[in-house]
This record gives C-alpha cells, sequence and structure tokens, in this order.
C-alpha cells in the first residue's frame, strides 16, 4: 500500500494526541492551572491536528461531515464520531483543570474511555481490510493502541508507565512482523484463485490491461521501502522502542523525556511506513505484483 | 445505508466467457464512452497526451497465460469489472453511505455526491473494481450501466450494459444470476462459472466461465524450448525527489 506522508503523520501524532488524553481523563496525572493548559493544549493539539489533516486527505474534505453518519457499519465513521465525542466530553474537564483548578472525574474517565476507542477505532479501519492480509489480524490493534499509549505516557512525563508500555509496544510491533510475513500465504489467494485460471495450471501476467500507470498501482502496488523492511524494523524497534526505554531509565527530568519523546516519535514514523509500505493488496496478482 | 440489504431475490450480473473473449478492448472503450457521456462524473483521463498518460476505467482487459503439464500454454484474455458482490466489504466501510446496494437487483452504486473520496472502498475491494477520478475526486465503479438497463427511451436491444452490447466475439452476457433458469443461470451451471477468490469471501454475483479443453497436438514440450526470461525486478521501483533520496540514503546505511 502506498505510504501516504498525512496517513502517516495523522496516525501516529493523532495517535499520541489521544493516548495522552487517555492518562488525562484517567487523573493519572492531574495537573491544574498552567500545567493543565500545556498538557490538555498538547492532548488536544495532536488529537485535532492530526484529524484536520486526514480531513484534508480527502478528495471532498468540504464533505467531511456526512462521514458521521454510517456508524452502524464502517470503522472510518465510528473514529470520527468517537474522535469528536472524546474532544467534546473532555473539554468540561479539561476547562476546569485549568481554570477552576478542578477536575471532573466523572467525565474525565468517560472521556478516556472514548478516546482508547477512538484508538482502537483507527486501528480497525486497516485490520477490517481483508484484502490486505497482512492488517487483517489481531495482531493489528496492539501495535496500534500501545503506541499511542506508551507516546501518551511520555508526554504525560509517566516514566515508569511509559517504560513498561514501551516494552508491550516493541514486543506487539515484533509479533505484528513475525506473524504479518506469513499472512499472504495464509490467505490462500494466488494468481490462480484471483483469475480462477489455477485450476488448469500456473498462471502469470501475459499483458497488463494498460501500459501506463493508474490509480490502483499507485494506491495499492507500492514496492519502495519495502526492500529496506528489514533495515526500517530495526529502525523503528531502536529508535521507537529500545532508545526511548534506555533513556527513561534513567533519572526523571525533563530533558529525558524530550529525548526519549522525539526518538520515540521517530521510531514510530518508521514503524507507520513499513505498516503501510510493507502491506500487499491482492491486487497486485492481477497486476503480476505483489 | 452501508450496511447491507439482505440478500436480494433478484441478482444482475454478467457471465464472463473465457473461452470467447478475443482481448479485442472493445468493452473496456464503449465503457468508458458511455459512462463518461450519462451518469455520473465524467471518467477523466490525466496528461493524456503528455508522457504518462493515465485515467479511469471501470473495466479492463487482463491477459494470462497458463502453462500447462502435458499440455501446450494457454493465453487467456481476461476482462475484469465490479463483480456487484453478495457480501460487497466496499459498502459496509463507506463512512458517508455514499456506497450502497440496492436492494431490489444487487447493483453496487456510488452516490457521487455523498462521496469524500477517502478511497477507503478501493482499499477493502480485491478485485481492484474501483478507481478514484483524477479529476472529480470521487469514486467511480461499474454501475452495470443501470441507466441503460432500464432505459425505456432506448431501443430493447440495447437495454444492456455497454459492454455486453459492444461485444463483437459474444463473450459477455447480462442477465438475472439470482433466478435459476435465467439463460446467464443456465449457462453458468451448463458450462461449470467459477467465481474470482472466493476465498476472500466477497460472495460475487458476477461468474467466469473457464477455457474449453484445447485439441491434443503430439508435440514437444514448448516451455522446455525456450529459457525463461530473467525478470527484472528493479525497472520500476525506481523513485525520484524525497522518497528517491530516502532510497539512497537507506541503500547507503
Amino acid at each position: 500500500m502506498h505510504p501516504a506522508p498525512s496517513l502517516i503523520l495523522f496516525t501516529v501524532l493523532s495517535g499520541m494526541g489521544f493516548g495522552l488524553l487517555v492518562w488525562l481523563g484517567l487523573g493519572l496525572r492531574a495537573p491544574t492551572g498552567l500545567a493543565a493548559f500545556i498538557l490538555f493544549g498538547l492532548g488536544y493539539g495532536l488529537a485535532g491536528a492530526g484529524l484536520i489533516a486526514a480531513a484534508f486527505h480527502l478528495g471532498h474534505p468540504e464533505r467531511a461531515l456526512k462521514a458521521f453518519s454510517q456508524w452502524r457499519s464502517s470503522w472510518l465513521s465510528r473514529e470520527a464520531v468517537l474522535s469528536a465525542a472524546t474532544l467534546a466530553v473532555m473539554a468540561p474537564h479539561a476547562a476546569a483543570s485549568v481554570f477552576m483548578d478542578m477536575p471532573l472525574p466523572l467525565l474525565g474517565w468517560l472521556g478516556a474511555a472514548l478516546a482508547l476507542a477512538t484508538i482502537f477505532a483507527t486501528a480497525m479501519i486497516y485490520a477490517q481490510i481483508r484484502a490486505v492480509p497482512r492488517w487483517h489480524h489481531w495482531s493489528t490493534p496492539p501495535v496500534f493502541v500501545l503506541a499511542a499509549l506508551a507516546g501518551g505516557a511520555v508526554l504525560a512525563a509517566q516514566q515508569t508507565l511509559a517504560l513498561w508500555l514501551m516494552l508491550a509496544l516493541g514486543l506487539a510491533m515484533i509479533v505484528h512482523w513475525v506473524l504479518g510475513d506469513q499472512r499472504f500465504a495464509l490467505a490462500r489467494s494466488d494468481t490462480g484463485t484471483a483469475t480462477g485460471l489455477g485450476r488448469l495450471g500456473r498462471v502469470r501476467l501475459l499483458e497488463p490491461p494498460h501500459s501506463g500507470r493508474n490509480y490502483l498501482l499507485r494506491e495499492m502496488v507500492h514496492v519502495v521501502g519495502r526492500k529496506h523492511a528489514r533495515k526500517l524494523r530495526v529502525i523503528a524497534l531502536v529508535l521507537g522502542v529500545v532508545l526511548p526505554v534506555i533513556v527513561l531509565l534513567l533519572p526523571a527530568g525533563y530533558v529525558i523525556v524530550l529525548i526519549a519523546l522525539l526518538a520515540h516519535i521517530a521510531g514510530m514514523l518508521a514503524q507507520r511506513w513499513l505498516f503501510f509500505a510493507e502491506a500487499e493488496h491482492v491486487v497486485g496478482l492481477y497486476y503480476g505484483k505483489r | 445505508m452501508t450496511t447491507l440489504p439482505p440478500p436480494s431475490t433478484r441478482k444482475l450480473g454478467l457471465v464472463i466467457d473465457l473461452d470467447t473473449c478475443v482481448g479485442c478492448h472493445a468493452c473496456v472503450i464503449s465503457c468508458k464512452g458511455w459512462n463518461t457521456e450519462n451518469y455520473g462524473a465524467p471518467l477523466s483521463d490525466m496528461d493524456a497526451y503528455g508522457a504518462q498518460p493515465e485515467g479511469t476505467f471501470l473495466n479492463r482487459v487482463h491477459s494470462f497465460e497458463v502453462t500447462r503439464d502435458a499440455a501446450p500454454p494457454m493465453v487467456v484474455h481476461f476482462p475484469k469489472s465490479c463483480l456487484h458482490c453478495d457480501d460487497a466489504p466496499c459498502v459496509t466501510v463507506c463512512p458517508t453511505g455514499a456506497s450502497y446496494k440496492r436492494v431490489e437487483d444487487g447493483i453496487v452504486l456510488v452516490n457521487e455526491t455523498d462521496c469524500i473520496g477517502c478511497g477507503l472502498c478501493a482499499w477493502a475491494c480485491p478485485y481492484g473494481a474501483r478507481e478514484m477520478d483524477g479529476a472529480e475526486k470521487v469514486m467511480k465503479k461499474c454501475t452495470l450501466c443501470v441507466d441503460r438497463i432500464y432505459n425505456e427511451n432506448l431501443p430493447e436491444r440495447d437495454r444492456e450494459p455497454a459492454c455486453v452490447r459492444t461485444c463483437p466475439a459474444g463473450a459477455r452476457h447480462f442477465g438475472d444470476l439470482g433466478d435459476p433458469q435465467s439463460a446467464v443461470s443456465q449457462l453458468v451451471f451448463e458450462r461449470g462459472g467459477f467465481d474470482l477468490m472466493p476465498e476472500q469471501g466477497t460472495r460475487p454475483v458476477n461468474k467466469y466461465l473457464p477455457p474449453r479443453g484445447r485439441d491434443t497436438l503430439q508435440m514437444p514440450d514448448l516451455a522446455s524450448l525456450c529459457e525463461t526470461p530473467a525478470t527484472s525486478q528493479t525497472a520500476d521501483t525506481q523513485a525520484s525527489g524525497f522518497l528517491g533520496w530516502l532510497d539512497r540514503a537507506l541503500e547507503k546505511l
């Protein structure tokens, strides 16, 4: 799949924003006054910026409000509804923390649950797509949820919590990669089943339907970046998990948190790039590519 | 509403005969012609006279080679368009309700005024049946020529999809696959029609008919006479700009 920069930035940054809102809502860190202003501002800023970036990714952003209507069947619609609900429910809690030094725990907990559901809905947008076997697997949501919660914990400067979540994230990433490598074969789709001619013999593409490129090839048959998969996996794991864990083991401090945060973001961008670049869509079978 | 309706009794669709198709692409052109001039946004071409032309099509013809044991290889022309699946994954993922499956005849359509151009339905389709139009930024797909098949302004013989009407080989058949007595259902039954990628669980309505057996001749194994050409992997993987830089930087690591 094509790793669109807007989608990579959106899923990483807005995931971290919602992750931070989970911790702020749960009251694990209950800041007031200026600290609350900065932390809630960060959470809202990241979550909101991601949503706006995602809206501009659309062909017709002016119709984006229609996306709130199909929550019964569509994970994308559910994500839109849940994210808006999170930001709305969390707002009184945030305002009370900032201006009245008085967090509202009940709304906070509800907001935290909605934020967590939003992150899960983002993951399910990808995990529901059966035509991309690597994504269509239980190991996809843990990566998204743990990445958001770990990033959020770093932003909230919860070093111990962040440490454990980072380790869990590293494990989830490895599981997603290792099991993901077998997913295409397990889906049992090949050129033979795609054309139905497999019963006659071995099938290969002789002539593509067109000499140029098209939407399908650009969007779903992306091969650059995949050839560096192993290096990028190491980069994602080292920057996204190992380095932040080592740094977080050092004595507490804002510089420590900042270094861990920057390394983690860089690592997660690499991880998300791979998430798209390595994902093979079965439509490639009709083009003799994967 | 993007939840799927209960399976309709009427299932309009196509039956494509891979034995008869000669790969002339006439269906591709007539489809583009009709659907550019009629319902919905026109099917645009981008950079039509430039170095890298591309365009939106609802129907494309691939050609495959089947290498068989103890028989000469076979070339099969393979037209592909929307299969109007019973369990259409493209419909349920749509966040706006623009994609829907009609209750009365099972045709899968896009309401273009509701489409936000997110592209998720095209990702969800295993067959590559949906293409985002490069100019209008809305999702385009085969409508089964819904504006022809019920169109009383057309002579009756023209009330079938443009691809079926134009096929000079008679390789495309249109009808009700929900009715076991219909001509298309009988054809599927007699010729052993099959689904594409049944393992994807989409339950397509459109069916394909396999190539008939060929005459058997006393021939040497043709494949053994020629060496397999080395497949070039790198030709189209070169990127330019930022991606190219990233590519080269990673190469050096």
